[in-house]
């Protein structure tokens, strides 16, 4: 059961080569915008043909390439949120919902129970031009309901709306989804989004996807340098494995990672937050010239040049309760909070 | 005072709107889904008739179904259909000018069309007629009914391709254009007057209609 989707595409300059499976319950796909997310979730909906590869829904076939298998949307029983929420902007709110209902004698009884269950019977006879965000989109998940999906894709849900209503909806997108007995595909670049909806998430990286993981250890231990700049950690850099250590010849700097460091180790990374203020003579402690500080809600961030480092060399990023006193700062980073990757 | 030219004329543009409605419509969702070299070469083929001068559109219609041409000694041996100066070519002539102002027209509302709507109805199960009848006609009302007024105006206005094809016969396939031509060529002042007015009235209702319904569209009254 579940769905299990395998293709491959060629568009334009992006190759697209993605691979994942889900039960129930929301998945992310996590991307930068143009690492070729919406065109897997068409793919699967078929409003898109993969050059190859097998998408298959409940042990239904929808997709097979090498048995010329390629059933039409209206036959997929795949539900698709649309980022602009696409309802028919002649009919009301409650024709958007009715039209969707396969069973022509229970239309109106189907738009009326989804009208109470998202809150919008008194908006049922407005058309969508004439709806907040919030009511489009329920909306658009009320009529997406009616057609009894079998599976949900959510195209960026919450890039239409903005500030606290977008909070609210995700609020009810995530009731919803939590209530809906099938796989979904919640599209996002957003993580704090992806970290809060979804326990599962696949990252897409230049059109080609990684192997799907825990939403928590993508944050925490994420698989591979691309799924950690879309987890957020923001100290990225070049690294030579040396003993039970790395040197990072941006900055000229060796620092100890406290385990024997593979010789296939090429990258190393971590996060702002694991960066401290030292005393001298501390374990990986940096003197650093504080370049920048940014101020924002959660405390400051500083940018860091560690000396010795060139000029554009990138800079180390450190969050700290409070802005640094001087020009120069010892900051420190924890050996085992050092990530390494391959490649 | 014989009223045939007028009747004639209503009739005419009738059905030729009626055939250049559905016609249109057809060309233009052809238009829409044609790969782009095919699509300019139809486009510039079905728009010609806009740019002929009527007269030459009418020379080349009587070439083509002249009752010693091909095509037209085939409608007259499998129809009994002899198509020249009869009304029926009239309304011939009379689409084949206006069929480009409805092929434009519906061809603009199509492709404003938002394609994600007939993506989510097909996500929905809906059906391809589903989706053209129910989402993409009415979506695109505005601008067909505007294809068809032109259509329709430019119809009952025919006159060089019509009188090419159809020639001026009282009763027959005399229409407004042809018989103010003919009354001014004859003297007869008074008849002309009366004719110019006519024309002029009804004109003005098409016109006044062209208005509503831009108007309407204006203000988003859908």
């Amino acid at each position: 059961m579940g769905l299990s989707v395998e293709l491959e595409k060629r568009l334009g300059a992006v190759h697209l080569e993605v691979r994942f499976q889900t039960g129930e319950g929301p998945l992310a796909l996590l991307g930068a915008s143009g690492s070729g997310k919406s065109v897997t979730l068409r793919c699967i909906a078929g409003l898109l043909t993969p050059d190859r590869g097998r998408i298959v829904l409940d042990g239904r076939v929808l997709f097979d390439s090498a048995a010329n298998i390629n059933l039409p949307p209206r036959r997929r029983r795949v539900g698709y949120l649309f980022q602009q929420y696409a309802l028919f902007p002649h009919w009301t709110v409650r024709e958007n919902i009715a039209a969707a209902a396969p069973d022509r004698s229970r239309r109106q009884a189907v738009a009326a129970e989804l009208l109470r269950r998202f809150r919008l019977e008194d908006a049922a006879s407005l058309r969508p031009g004439q709806l907040s965000g919030g009511q489009q989109q329920r909306t658009a998940l009320a009529r997406l309901l009616a057609a009894e999906p079998q599976a949900i894709l959510l195209d960026e849900p919450l890039s239409a709306l903005d500030g606290f209503l977008r909070d609210q909806v995700e609020l009810e997108l995530a009731e919803t989804l939590e209530s809906f007995s099938g796989p979904a595909v919640w599209v996002s670049h957003d993580r704090g989004e992806v970290f809060r909806a979804c326990r599962q998430v696949c990252v897409l990286e230049g059109g080609r996807s990684l192997p799907v993981c825990g939403t928590e250890e993508l944050f925490r231990r994420p698989a591979s340098e691309a799924a950690a700049r879309l987890a957020g950690w923001e100290n990225l850099l070049e690294a030579v494995p040396q003993g039970d250590g790395v040197f990072l010849p941006q900055w000229g700097r060796t620092l100890a990672c406290g385990r024997a460091v593979p010789e296939g180790v090429r990258r190393a990374g971590f996060r702002s937050a694991q960066v401290r203020p030292a005393p001298p003579g501390a374990e990986n402690a940096l003197p650093c010239r504080v370049v920048r500080v940014i101020r924002d809600l959660e405390g400051v961030t500083a940018l860091l040049r560690p000396e010795g480092a060139p000029e554009g060399a990138p800079l180390l990023r450190a969050a700290l309760e409070r802005p640094p006193e001087g020009e120069r700062l010892l900051a420190a980073i924890l050996p085992e909070e050092i990530l390494l990757w391959e490649a | 005072m014989d009223w045939f030219p007028l009747y004639n004329s209503l009739r005419i543009a009738a059905v030729s709107t009626a055939a250049v409605f559905f016609l249109g419509i057809f060309a233009a969702r052809l238009a829409g889904k044609l790969p782009r070299l095919a699509r300019g070469l139809l486009d510039a083929a079905l728009t010609l008739p806009l740019v002929l001068p009527p007269t030459v559109t009418g020379w080349l219609l009587l070439r083509l179904l002249g009752p010693r041409r091909p095509a037209g000694r085939w409608l007259l041996e499998t129809f009994d259909l002899r198509l020249a100066m009869t009304w029926q070519a009239a309304a011939l002539a009379a689409a084949v000018v206006a069929f480009p102002l409805m092929y434009r027209t519906a061809r603009g509302a199509f492709e404003s069309f938002d394609e994600t709507l007939a993506d989510a109805a097909r996500t929905l199960g809906r059906s391809e007629a589903w989706i053209f009848w129910r989402v993409r006609m009415p979506c695109c009302r505005q601008g067909i009914l505007a294809g068809v007024v032109l259509a329709f105006a430019r119809a009952l206005g025919e006159y060089g391709a019509t009188s090419m094809l159809a020639g001026y016969i009282p009763g027959r396939t005399a229409v407004i254009a042809t018989t103010v031509y003919q009354l001014w060529r004859i003297g007869d002042n008074a008849g002309t007057v009366r004719w110019v007015l006519v024309n002029l009235a009804l004109s003005g209702a098409f016109l006044l209609a062209l208005n509503l319904l831009e108007t309407q569209k204006r203000g988003g009254g859908r």
